[in-house]
């Protein structure tokens, strides 16, 4: 290998890692957050079958399913500035990542949430509890651990999945990545690097994952 | 105390409790027999309204209650006049021995912590469970849960508690431990109703038997009365079946 290229990934390497720190990590932790607080909204809704509301909730679930995220990035994006809605591609980056990450986290919710025995929900009506009580403290808490797991695995989707925004302009890190690639020519040396900076991310993801399954175990 | 009268119940159009009248007088410790699907484990859920009744009237304290269309409000204060001890016991999973007791006292009670604690520790030595107070229920036999359970139910000093079996699910050798502490509740003048197939519980330990069949009440009475001199065919064949068992 000559200098040049070994040069050209070291280079990379630093400006991927920074654009990766600095936009593909907020993007995700951020998109991930808003999404859990929609997804424990529209789960909790379906469960506790508020009429209105879960007519709704299953109508979100099933738009957002049955579309794909890149063509949900092209509405946000492209397509709403032509009905005279303008958001930056960072927010709407972040809400249609939120929206998407939503949907699918709530359905693991709902399904944890209804994993847990109704014998649980009897118990603390008998001992006086409200609904929303027993929710709270017997239900959610129960149901979070099982939900755990599945909900790692979007976060860890969800990581990957931000390499989309590129395509409606932010520069996160596998938009430096094809910008490096187009400047030097070295495609298959730099979109390998970029995805193993995506593996080394979602490496450390794995390992807090399992950290903290132990964790809820004890 | 608290009187049933005339409860109706259907599933699916099949009727599982077919008019049923029953009175409790403070102190009371009434053992329900009675075969698989006479209906005794609907009566309890529906008296605690885990089931909806779809006609009947209750009495309790006075205030007199319609089973049939009784309000969200209603239920929930009829409740803490009650506890309900399950045949699988159904503690909170997430929570300890303690928590599990103390949970109604502090969170649906708005008792104090401390007072709730030092209520709950004594509930607990009462069932024998001073060295478990931090234990989570997987860490418990099936005994321990179920006395955690009768704990949680005294707790708050309840009018009436009901078991739904309570040792139907515990290996044979756990099942004193959990009479056990029924019987020193029934001597402290708890009232009490006890679905149960413990012959030898309903027969030396209750003040009034009942014996259900098929929805209805076909003979209720004290427990000499019952076992001794059953009037009906159908409970005496019931309990012979249970001696030969």
């Amino acid at each position: 290998m000559d200098s040049r290229i070994i040069e050209i990934i070291i280079n990379a390497f630093w400006d991927m890692l920074k654009q990766g720190i600095v936009v593909t990590i907020p993007l995700t932790v951020i998109s991930f957050s808003i999404a859990m607080v929609i997804a424990l909204v529209v789960a909790v809704v379906q469960v506790a079958n508020i009429k209105v509301l879960k007519q709704l909730a299953r109508f979100y679930v099933w738009v957002i399913r049955g579309t794909p995220l890149l063509v949900q990035l092209f509405v946000v994006f492209f397509g709403l500035p032509s009905i005279g809605i303008v958001i930056d591609a960072f927010p709407s980056a972040i809400i249609v990542f939120s929206i998407n990450t939503g949907a699918y986290a709530s359905e693991t919710i709902r399904a944890a949430i209804e994993s847990v025995p109704k014998g649980q929900f009897e118990a603390g009506y008998c001992v006086g509890m409200n609904y929303v009580q027993i929710m709270w403290r017997i239900i959610m808490p129960q149901a979070l651990k099982t939900a755990f797991p599945p909900l790692s695995n979007s976060l860890i989707g969800l990581i990957k999945d931000t390499s989309l925004a590129a395509s409606i302009t932010v520069v996160d890190m596998f938009m430096v990545a094809q910008r490096v690639a187009a400047a030097t020519y070295e495609t298959f040396i730099l979109y390998c690097e970029v995805a193993l900076i995506y593996l080394m991310f979602c490496t450390v993801l794995t390992k807090l994952q399992t950290y903290f399954e132990k964790k809820l175990k004890d | 105390m608290l009187e049933i009268k005339d409860l109706h119940k259907s599933f699916d159009g099949l009727e599982v409790l077919k008019g049923i009248d029953l009175k409790v007088d403070k102190g009371d410790v009434i053992s329900i027999l009675g075969s698989s699907g006479s209906g005794k484990t609907t009566l309890l859920r529906c008296m605690n309204f885990l089931n909806s009744s779809d006609k009947g009237t209750m009495i309790f304290d006075g205030e007199s209650y319609d089973m049939g269309n009784i309000s969200k409000k209603d239920i929930f204060n009829l409740r803490k006049k009650t506890a309900f001890v399950f045949q699988n016991y159904n503690l909170f999973i997430n929570k300890t021995a303690m928590q599990n007791v103390a949970e109604g006292l502090i969170v649906a009670r708005k008792m104090p912590k401390e007072e709730a604690y030092e209520k709950s520790r004594k509930a607990l030595d009462k069932v024998g469970l001073s060295d478990r107070y931090d234990y989570y229920p997987r860490q418990l036999s099936g005994g321990q849960q179920q006395r955690v359970a009768i704990a949680r139910a005294i707790v708050s000093d309840p009018e009436v508690i009901y078991f739904d079996e309570p040792t139907s699910s515990l290996d044979p050798e756990l099942i004193n431990e959990v009479l056990n502490v029924m019987r020193d509740l029934a001597k402290e003048g708890r009232t009490m109703i006890v679905v149960t197939h413990e012959m030898n519980f309903a027969r030396n330990v209750s003040s009034k038997v009942i014996f259900m069949e098929n929805g209805k009440i076909a003979e209720e009475g004290s427990p000499e009365d019952i076992f001794e001199h059953p009037k009906q065919e159908r409970t005496a064949q019931f309990l012979s079946a249970y001696r030969k068992g």
